[in-house]
């Protein structure tokens, strides 16, 4: 365990690409080393980055990167790209916008495929990410496809998260949908020197804005940003930064606390569950609609 | 963490070194290992052997496959198995496609390039390929 830290700590790449793999296919000889590994992460600011495709997320860390290695920061990025959920394959080509770092030795950039629904990478991103986080690496960046609940999950997991949004991406009801817009910190709308961005964000300001009822929280600020020029850039590096100390507060921290654990317990009785005798049988029986899925689940509850 | 027994997937780099523009092939490429239920990992155009050798660095590949027609072959592709050779992936598997001379194929594969592709190969043979000689048992 202390060998492993160590290795980590030392800022050589391979120890952390290699214990990376093993988290990510949920290794059972790392089971001894996750709470070494838990305490040893030093409180690295957790990031999120998430939107729909081709909104512009990579080139976009890309410039956030850029400027935070200007100021001296060691930068973590794991790209999370969806798995095929029929080959189990993925392409993953986030690193082709970020490629002007991948020699950097102070930027350590990982791609990772979802790998599907329980015991995927949404069950083992805090893992990963406590991994970057013992090896020194501070801002870690989370990127995802906003497209569906697993990538709202892994949102969910960082303390500052951003939403990227383009302009004219549809009409005012699509800002008002739940979902995307309201785990979002921060929103950028990118590609800002197309037509439109001004409407865009005056939109969504006005959404967001008019919010009530149960929604407690303040609306988050709406920030343009032109990726490729590094138009906004520096004001959205800023807006992070000034979120950092919001999500620190302890009602933050709880709700993520509360996120993690019950990823690990649906993940823990899944696994558990599915390896008792009994399991092939409730699969049958509520397939032939004999049985149904909550009563199977309280069957099969170790 | 979950543990589900389940094949890991085999995780390959395709990367295009030097000058060339051509990624037509690279990207077809791509496609179908991740049809085939590959993890691809693409890193687009112009790559030196250094880009290479940090992006499968980090990346953990089990497989470096570089698409190359401009003709460097020999002034890049032996570079970027050293590389990676002197940053301790011994284990990665390091494959050429792309039109390359067959006098140049015996001199790439003394000098560590595993399998050289040419025009005409299908993807299937490549992943069979990338199969039986990848890495499995890891750690």
């Amino acid at each position: 365990m202390t060998e492993l830290l160590a290795e980590l700590a030392s800022g050589e790449r391979r120890p952390l690409a290699r214990l990376l793999t093993r988290i990510e296919n949920g290794d059972p000889s790392l089971r001894p080393v996750i709470p070494g590994l838990f305490r040893a992460s030093k409180g690295a600011h957790l990031v999120g980055v998430t939107g729909p495709p081709g909104s512009g997320k990579s080139t976009l860390v890309n410039a956030l990167i850029a400027g935070w290695r200007r100021a001296g920061k060691r930068v973590g990025i794991l790209a999370v790209d969806p798995s095929s959920p029929y080959t189990g394959g993925a392409i993953m080509g986030d690193r082709i916008r970020m490629m002007e770092h991948a020699a950097d030795r102070d930027v350590f950039m990982r791609s990772m495929a979802s790998r599907g629904e329980l015991g995927g990478l949404a069950g083992t991103t805090w893992l990963a990410v406590a991994a970057l986080d013992a090896a020194g690496y501070d801002p870690i960046v989370i990127e995802t496809v906003g497209a569906g609940q697993s990538e709202v999950e892994i949102a969910r997991l960082a303390e500052t998260t951003v939403v990227v949004e383009v302009p004219e991406m549809g009409d005012e009801v699509q800002a008002i949908k739940a979902g995307l817009l309201e785990v979002a910190d921060i929103i950028a709308v990118n590609k800002a020197d197309r037509p439109g961005a001004d409407r865009t964000a005056r939109q969504l300001r006005a959404m967001l804005s008019t919010a009530g009822g149960r929604v407690t929280r303040k609306p988050p600020p709406i920030l343009l940003t032109t990726a490729t020029s590094g138009e906004g850039v520096v004001a959205l590096a800023e807006a992070i930064e000034k979120h950092r100390s919001q999500a620190r507060e302890p009602a933050g921290a709880r709700e993520r606390a509360r996120n993690q654990i019950r990823r690990a317990l649906a993940d823990l009785s899944h696994s558990r569950a599915s390896g008792k005798p009994g399991w092939d049988e409730a699969v049958e029986a509520v397939a032939g609609h004999e049985l149904d899925p909550l009563t199977a689940a309280e069957q099969l509850l170790p | 963490m979950s543990n589900e027994s389940r094949t890991a997937p085999i995780r390959v780099l395709i990367a295009k070194p030097g000058l060339d523009g051509h990624d037509r092939g690279a990207k077809v490429l791509a496609r179908g290992l991740r049809d085939e239920g590959f993890e691809v990992i693409y890193t687009g155009l112009r790559q030196t052997p250094e880009m290479i050798a940090d992006a499968a660095e980090q990346e953990d590949v089990d497989v470096v496959g570089m698409s190359i027609l401009s003709g460097a072959h020999m002034a890049l592709l032996p570079r970027v198995v050293e590389l990676c050779r002197g940053r301790g992936m011994d284990d990665v598997l390091i494959a050429a496609g792309g039109i390359i001379p067959d006098a140049d194929v015996v001199k790439l594969k003394a000098a560590g390039i595993a399998e050289v592709f040419g025009p005409g190969t299908s993807i299937g043979q490549i992943a069979t390929y990338f199969r039986e000689h990848a890495r499995r048992a890891r750690d």
